[in-house]
């Protein structure tokens, strides 16, 4: 499987190592009334798509950025490599 | 009064050199290094700071510039100085008192040791050591990659002359991978 980094190209999947679902970005917000119950879901719960799926990946054998790959869960088939800060940036996030 | 005396990262006195058919790998342990990340919403007041620093405008993707003290690209708004060691002892201060509140810098000097690989052919040694897409890199292109499995800089300064930074505290196995590939390829 081949990850088109969109900074540097395009790499081996062995380059990077996985994370996980890319709603690890959405960190709830501690210090909200339903803190307890928004942690629990960002911790424990995922939807399992048979599809298309955000997921981070991280280019450790590269440049060490983390990325949110768009990948076809049923033929590997990737649609879409972003950076994972302009993806958060673009949700509001780091600001 | 201590009386301590220097080694190189391999252990010697005086740095190893290795010379396989008509490549040389040498350990260069004269150098200084800091490691530069730009702060948030800083990043183009870092890079033009920098650009001062080396006179010569910041390293962009896969890249390095410069002269005496040089920089290469390390990830987004992330670079690595290196200088010589003789006259810039104290780089990550001197970094650090250049670029002031854009960036954060970080002494690298001992964490890192560096190989310098001299010679033709030296694609045929690397191929064996990296996955790198060697038809893209050409003089001024540094790239990350995994070298048995350590994560390492590759700078190439011409066709003939690349330089190798991997962590020095796994000096002597990059130093074995290096040597086995040169043995093999050659």
């Amino acid at each position: 499987m081949i990850i088109n980094h969109p900074l540097l190209g395009p790499r081996d999947a062995s380059e990077f190592t996985y994370l996980g679902d890319a709603s690890l970005i959405n960190r709830p917000d501690w210090q909200a009334e339903d803190a307890a119950e928004a942690f629990y879901e960002y911790g424990y719960l995922r939807d399992n798509p048979a599809g298309e799926h955000q997921e981070l990946w991280y280019h450790e054998a590269g440049d060490r950025s983390w990325l949110v790959v768009t990948r076809d869960t049923t033929t590997h088939e990737i649609s879409k490599v972003e950076l994972a800060r302009d993806v958060a940036r673009a949700r509001g996030r780091s600001k | 009064m201590h009386d301590l005396i220097a080694i190189t990262a391999l252990g010697g006195s005086e740095p190893q050199v290795d010379t396989v058919g008509g490549i040389t790998c040498r350990e260069v342990p004269g150098v200084a290094l800091a490691s530069v990340a730009a702060r948030m919403g800083q990043e183009t007041k870092a890079s033009k700071a920098l650009a001062k620093l080396i006179g010569a405008p910041a390293p962009g993707i896969g890249q390095y510039a410069g002269d005496t003290v040089t920089a290469f690209w390390a990830g987004p708004d992330q670079w690595m100085i290196e200088a010589p060691f003789d006259t810039h002892e104290e780089l990550a201060d001197q970094v650090k008192s250049a670029l002031g509140g854009t960036a954060s810098v970080t002494e690298q000097t001992d964490g890192w040791t560096r190989f310098d690989l001299n010679g033709d052919q030296i694609p045929a040694v690397l191929e064996l050591l990296s996955m790198l897409d060697l038809r893209n890199i050409d003089a001024g292109s540094v790239a990350r990659c995994s070298i048995h499995h350590i994560g390492c800089f590759v700078l190439c300064r011409s066709d003939e002359a690349f330089s190798i930074y991997g962590p020095r505290s796994s000096a002597g196995s990059l130093h074995h991978a290096i040597v086995t590939a040169m043995r093999s390829a050659l």
